[in-house]
């Protein structure tokens, strides 16, 4: 598995998830796990995904992602999952 | 599986607390470009490290956007070249023609700076050591990427105090013929008693002799998460305060250790060491000295400094060790002046003097750093103030340092500015009592004795 962390943070509004989802489903990302917050009005939300099975690099899907998010007025940041494993787990 | 309080977490201390990776250094062992003839060492030496070093910069850059985490510096450390020059210079200008050809591989792989402009006179001089230390002023002077060090003493060996001297002479030469530009050449000169081999940290960094054909050494940071870490347990006992320190020092070096590794793969270079220090930038919330008043001193320097300074130490290398196998280079928090908004803060309003900053020096990795002193100081207090420095590292079995500016033209209460990470320093006053007879004496202290420790 390649995984990664999608967090999007931005101000709420109607479709956030979708976009981002349909993004995913369209490159074969699959979505392991989906949290989301919502503070003073505030959009939090965190995936996890693994994109063994997408056919573009990472750096692409990063790249697109981030795009996405600003045509929706939201800050999309993808990620390595190895930082944070690295950070928070013996 | 990580949760999002872990994930924001991660991400707050990247974008809110400067959370980075302040340097990959990539070390280059140039023994096998020795050669009699200056040019084709010249050649072999460029070749060797624009190949080697070919992919470093966009290595880091990937790493970067893989992890969403700034790696601030690539850098390269070369063996010693008095070593490398031996053969080929026959004169102090030889060396500073390397120097250039240095300067330019750095330039073409792109690396902001290259280290190991450096001798190892820790006992005594060669004719070749001599040549490069009296090329120094010259080739930091004609070059913008060069830093260079010299070992002047260690443990084992004493104190070369023939080189003291010299690197006095050399301190002040450097900062004349750099004048125009706020004396900036002593900003890429240090001396040291007991260098390490592995330092990935400018302007020390060299590849040791010990060290294989190369070799990527990572420099952690994270002074401002540190310090936001220590905000939460305000006045909390001395068990919370160590606890606290650990547990962030142990993630900072986590993170550190995976741009290691992954570097390492990427470049097909083997991984050295991790160095655990704290190491502050200009920016604000990124200071040592903010960790310092967060612990409970008004300004570093006030009675209380040395033991905050020693706990800070100790507790960042308890977290850091546990968290790489490899852990090398200088390793502590370092205490530069002019990198350290809150130092600078702290010499401004008064608290802090060149003589607690030696105090500090003994707790703490590196030595009396980036600290801008009046441009008529005497070469000989300066090697007086080297000597110091050099006598305590070598009696307490570390690694100590002085990087002086002695700003050419400037006095107390003026300021030099470098700009950068370089940051800007206050010039300080220095003690003006005379030590010529002392330093005018030739020969070298012996190593000390390292049985009957009181």
């Amino acid at each position: 598995m390649e995984k990664i962390v999608i967090t999007v943070v931005g101000k709420d509004s109607v479709g956030i998830i979708a976009k981002v989802c349909t993004y995913m489903a369209n490159n074969r990302v699959n979505i392991l796990d989906i949290s989301q917050t919502i503070v003073q009005e505030y959009f939090n939300m965190m995936m996890i995904a693994d994109m063994s099975k997408s056919e573009k690099p990472f750096d692409t899907i990063a790249d697109e992602l981030a795009q996405t998010g600003e045509e929706i007025g939201v800050i999309v940041k993808c990620q390595r999952e190895e930082i944070f494993e690295a950070m928070h787990r013996l | 599986m990580i949760n999002i309080h872990e994930v924001e977490e991660t991400n707050k201390m990247i974008e809110k607390e400067n959370l980075d990776v302040r340097t990959i250094t990539l070390g280059i062992s140039l023994f096998d470009c020795i050669d009699s003839d200056l040019d084709s060492l010249k050649q072999k030496i460029y070749d060797k490290i624009t190949s080697t070093a070919k992919d470093l910069v966009s290595t880091g850059r990937e790493i970067e956007k893989k992890y969403a985490i700034p790696i601030v510096n690539k850098r390269i450390s070369v063996t010693p070249i008095s070593l490398i020059g031996s053969a080929a210079c026959r004169e102090s200008g030889d060396f500073v023609e390397i120097a250039k050809t240095l300067d330019e591989a750095a330039k073409a792989v792109g690396v902001n700076f290259l280290g190991g402009y450096s001798a190892l006179v820790s006992k005594g001089m060669t004719k070749s050591d001599e040549l490069l230390i009296r090329s120094i002023p010259k080739a930091l002077s004609c070059t913008d990427r060069i830093c260079s060090s010299v070992n002047l003493g260690s443990t084992r060996t004493g104190i070369n105090m023939d080189a003291v001297r010299l690197m006095g002479e050399m301190i002040k030469k450097t900062a004349e013929l750099t004048a125009d530009r706020d004396s900036l050449g002593c900003a890429k000169l240090v001396v040291f008693c007991n260098a390490p081999d592995d330092n990935p940290f400018m302007a020390g960094a060299f590849h040791g002799v010990t060290e294989s054909d190369s070799i990527i050494n990572v420099g952690v940071s994270g002074p401002g998460v540190v310090k936001t870490a220590l905000e939460s347990v305000r006045g909390a006992d001395f068990e919370t305060l160590c606890e606290t320190i650990k547990k962030t020092a142990f993630k900072v070096t986590r993170v550190g250790q995976l741009v290691a590794r992954e570097a390492s793969t990427m470049l097909g270079v083997p991984f050295g060491i991790i160095d655990l220090s704290l190491a502050p930038t200009p920016a604000v919330g990124d200071s040592v000295a903010d960790i310092l008043k967060e612990i409970g001193l008004e300004h570093p320097g006030a009675p209380g400094t040395t033991a905050a300074l020693a706990l800070l130490n100790d507790q960042v290398k308890k977290g850091g060790v546990m968290a790489s196998s490899y852990v090398g280079g200088l390793s502590g928090a370092f205490i530069p002046v002019s990198e350290d908004q809150g130092m600078i803060e702290a010499v401004n309003a008064g608290a802090l003097t060149i003589e607690k900053l030696e105090a500090m020096t003994c707790v703490c990795s590196v030595g009396l750093d980036m600290i801008a002193v009046p441009g008529d100081t005497k070469a000989s207090t300066i090697s007086g103030i080297i000597a110091d420095e050099m006598a305590l590292g070598m009696v307490n079995n570390k690694t100590t340092a002085v990087r002086l500016i002695p700003a050419a033209g400037k006095k107390v209460g003026d300021k030099v500015e470098f700009g950068g990470l370089l940051g800007e320093a206050p010039v300080m006053a220095v003690n003006t009592f005379g030590c010529d007879d002392l330093i005018a004496r030739k020969g070298r202290i012996p190593a000390p004795i390292h049985s009957f420790k009181n």
